[in-house]
């Protein structure tokens, strides 16, 4: 049940107090990991910090066995080659794919809002190559990439933002209203803290089947993705009380990458350890390294696995970094240079590429033959798009509504309920 | 929907696939003529009755829909007969719980989300609006929402100014949702039942003074297949003088202060029951307009960018030539509601309000002032 090496204590009941010292934390967040971004500015809330980490929380963050030194003398590799392969082709996919989407919008032919996913690839294939193709998978506007993770063409989304016919929504939604019912997209949602009670309502509907509905074998989970901004707005809070409180299948996932456009995590929160917020409402709260995809993969196995067995929510934060601005329109110049660089040294891919050659699951070959099969992937991605006509005109009024009219139409191919003997009612008020 | 599409909706079709429940035992006989009576809060218990026993999907959720009967009681018994799994009891949470119906309509299920008052789905209007309303757009087709939002819309009696507001202007603005404003028991049964089988949103705008109220109804409305057209209004008094619209509360008024105009007046009023807002059923306006060549709206909303507005502008671009005077809209004072009952009872259209611009329409007194 428990991580290998890793202590995940449930929760406490409500009334113990929680400050004891003798909980020590296995990984402390604050001095082993630049958890708290850029530290020259922020040398004033380090010390806040500091009194916080004296109230020894019980639930703590991944295993340990993750460290250099126990690699070396551990002989069971966390992934076969094929799953690492796998997952190294999604990763790439993604990071290939936002750059083009760069590339695209500086030449005019993507436009509006477009949020790129660089940096944090680790958690989107961390988490979302271990589902099925029925669990759910609910975004924000930073979606191409979950799209993409979840099994939506390339072709297709790059059509999207280009607003052409065939993409994933007709050109309807664009690059913030990812949808695709056949793999269980549910969007892309442009408000943050949106997508998660509509999550939240997929994993109710998931266990409605199961319960009221009596299908046995529904064990669908759902993943929610949002960012630490998020973390701060009631919707957030409201669905952590419900989900606990009625044991629902989903995963909250937070990807903590510390910045909500210009407004830095540790300026906007009073308590800026977003994992501690689990335990308050009763789930377990885990502290992922975000940018090491093993590791999310690991948190992630245990998470769903929680869910599928039907024993409630997960709230996982995820420390990674975007290393692009908040969109294509921000000039990114309030972050550190210097926490770039920093982040920049821990990019996901290339963690990733050292691992499956060192622990000899790969070779070179093998990569560089996925980086090119993935680039040939996105032009001709580019290629379908440009090529692809855009919506007729006639378009703009389609599916307004899934019945415009209610009760469909009739054989006769005029609308139900303009057929005269539809009643309207005979009582005389 | 599979079983949407197999129902037959021909006056006396039955549709086989459709479990009948026991018929509502709420019905009461007055003595004297054997008609048969149903309160509006019967009709819409029996409608959410009649829909869950139908289709196991229909699950219905909101603050005190469960143990406490209902805010309104008008959830009450279905606790005991469906379980807590299909009645659910929420937090104070309606971004949330409006959220959690939003997700899981998109996987196929048929939530009724109930909101104590529709003041509060303020707190829910994000979901209402822009998960709800816009999926099936956003999705191009591929995601619909059959979503039900019901609860009391308008005024009561001296709530004060956070809790006497009307939606319906709000919710009619945007394209993507139905709304639905019942008047009559039979309006009720029939526009709730036909609302949880539609496959869109609908947000149903029901009246805290009229759930006591109690309407003739037909046998064949208290069929368990009844159901009302959606987008088509209902004209409840024919007249050929002057054409007033109305919904909810305020068709009840109407039809009052038709009585006094014909008698004292002789005028002939005709009375159309809106019952929906959007779709607004235009062709039956402008028909009306067409005969009777004057046009009054009534509602409870605030006046700027009313329904009043709407119909209005609708009669203007289409039925302009047939206009023997000016429209005059009835509408809400351009207030907060007050508290003290006085100026409560200044603050919302009366009966008498009607029958003045009735009056004023067809010449027979001076125009108003123009006010503030």
């Amino acid at each position: 049940m428990a991580f290998s090496g890793a202590k995940i204590i449930q929760p406490l009941p409500l009334h113990t107090t929680i400050r004891s010292p003798n909980n020590p934390l296995l990984f402390d967040p604050f001095t082993s990991s630049p958890f708290l971004g850029s530290t020259r500015t922020l040398r004033l809330s380090q010390s806040i910090s500091a009194s916080q980490r004296r109230c020894a929380s019980h639930i703590v963050a991944v295993s340990d066995v993750f460290k250099e030194k126990k690699l070396k003398s551990n002989t069971n590799l966390l992934l076969t080659k094929e799953e690492g392969l796998q997952v190294y082709e999604d990763m790439i996919l993604g990071r290939a794919f936002e750059d083009m989407c760069a590339q695209m919008y500086y030449r005019g032919k993507m436009f509006g809002f477009v949020h790129l996913y660089n940096g944090q690839e680790a958690v989107s294939s961390g988490f979302i190559k271990l589902l099925k193709k029925e669990d759910s998978v609910v975004s924000t506007y930073r979606d191409h990439v979950h799209a993409l993770s979840k099994g939506v063409p390339a072709r297709a989304v790059m059509s999207e933002l280009f607003g052409k016919k065939t993409g994933c929504c007709r050109g309807q939604g664009g690059s913030m209203h990812m949808f695709s019912a056949e793999h269980n997209v549910l969007g892309g949602f442009a408000f943050i803290g949106e997508g998660i009670p509509v999550a939240t309502g997929a994993a109710f509907a998931s266990k409605y089947r199961r319960e009221v509905l009596k299908e046995a074998d529904c064990d669908h989970v759902t993943l929610a993705f949002f960012g630490d901004g998020t973390c701060n707005n009631g919707q957030f809070f409201e669905c952590l009380n419900m989900a606990a409180l009625w044991k629902l299948p989903i995963i909250f996932v937070v990807e903590n990458n510390l910045w909500a456009i210009g407004m830095s995590h540790l300026r906007s929160t009073s308590d800026p350890e977003i994992w501690k917020k689990g335990p308050a409402f009763g789930m377990p709260g885990v502290h992922v390294d975000g940018m090491d995809v093993l590791k999310v993969r690991e948190v992630a196995k245990e998470a769903i696995g929680r869910a599928r067995r039907g024993e409630g929510p997960t709230l996982v934060e995820c420390e990674t970094y975007r290393f692009r601005g908040h969109s294509l329109a921000d000039p990114d110049e309030l972050r550190d240079p210097a926490e770039k660089a920093r982040y920049a040294a821990r990019d996901p891919i290339t963690a990733l590429k050292k691992y499956l050659i060192e622990s000899k699951l790969a070779n070179e070959a093998e990569l560089l033959a996925i980086e090119k099969k993935i680039e040939e992937v996105v032009e001709d991605a580019v290629e379908f798009a440009d090529e692809s006509p855009a919506p007729s005109r006639s378009q703009l009024l389609e599916n307004v509504f899934a019945d415009p009219r209610g009760f469909g139409i009739g054989p006769d191919g005029s609308y139900r309920c303009e057929d005269p003997k539809f009643t309207e009612g005979t009582a005389q008020v | 929907m599979p079983g949407f599409i197999s129902h037959q909706v021909a006056a006396r079709g039955l549709s086989l696939l459709r479990l009948r429940p026991v018929a509502a035992t709420m019905r009461t006989y007055s003595s004297a003529t054997k008609e048969v009576t149903m309160t509006v809060r019967d009709a819409l218990n029996s409608a959410l009755d009649e829909e869950m026993a139908a289709d196991p999907n229909v699950f219905i959720m909101g603050e005190e829909v469960g143990e406490y009967q209902g805010a309104y009681k008008i959830t009450k018994g279905l606790l005991d007969k469906y379980g807590p799994e299909r009645v659910v009891d929420t937090p104070i949470t309606e971004a949330g719980f409006a959220g959690i119906g939003v997700g899981s309509a998109y996987h196929g299920l048929r939530p009724v989300i109930e909101f104590m008052t529709f003041n509060f789905s303020m707190q829910a209007i994000d979901h209402i609006i822009n998960s709800a309303a816009k999926s099936n757009y956003m999705s191009a087709g591929q995601i619909n929402v059959p979503i039900v939002f019901r609860g009391p819309n308008g005024p009561a009696a001296g709530v004060g100014a956070q809790h006497s507001q009307c939606y319906s202007a709000w919710y009619g603005s945007v394209p993507g949702l139905k709304v639905l404003v019942p008047y009559s028991s039979e309006d009720a049964r029939g526009l709730l039942k036909a609302a949880i089988q539609d496959p869109d949103p609908v947000v149903f705008l029901e009246n805290e003074l009229l759930y006591g109220e109690s309407f003739p109804i037909s046998a064949e409305a208290l069929d368990s297949s009844f159901c009302l057209p959606i987008g088509k209004a209902k004209i409840e008094r024919e007249g050929k003088d002057v054409t007033i619209t109305a919904f909810s509360k305020m068709v009840g008024y109407a039809l009052k202060a038709a009585e006094i105009l014909e008698k004292e007046e002789g005028i002939n009023a005709e009375v159309i029951n809106l019952r929906s807002i959007r779709p607004l059923d235009r062709d039956t306006i402008n028909a009306s307009v067409r005969k009777t060549n004057r046009l009054i709206t009534v509602e409870e909303g605030f006046p700027q960018h009313g329904v009043g507005a709407e119909i209005c502008a609708s009669v203007v671009e289409d039925s302009f030539g047939y206009l023997d005077a000016g429209v005059e809209r009835i509408a809400a004072a351009d207030v907060p509601t007050p508290y003290a009952a006085n100026l409560e009872r200044r603050a919302f259209p009366q009966i008498e309000d009607i029958v003045g611009a009735v009056k004023r329409v067809c010449y027979r007194s001076l125009p108003m002032v123009a006010t503030a």
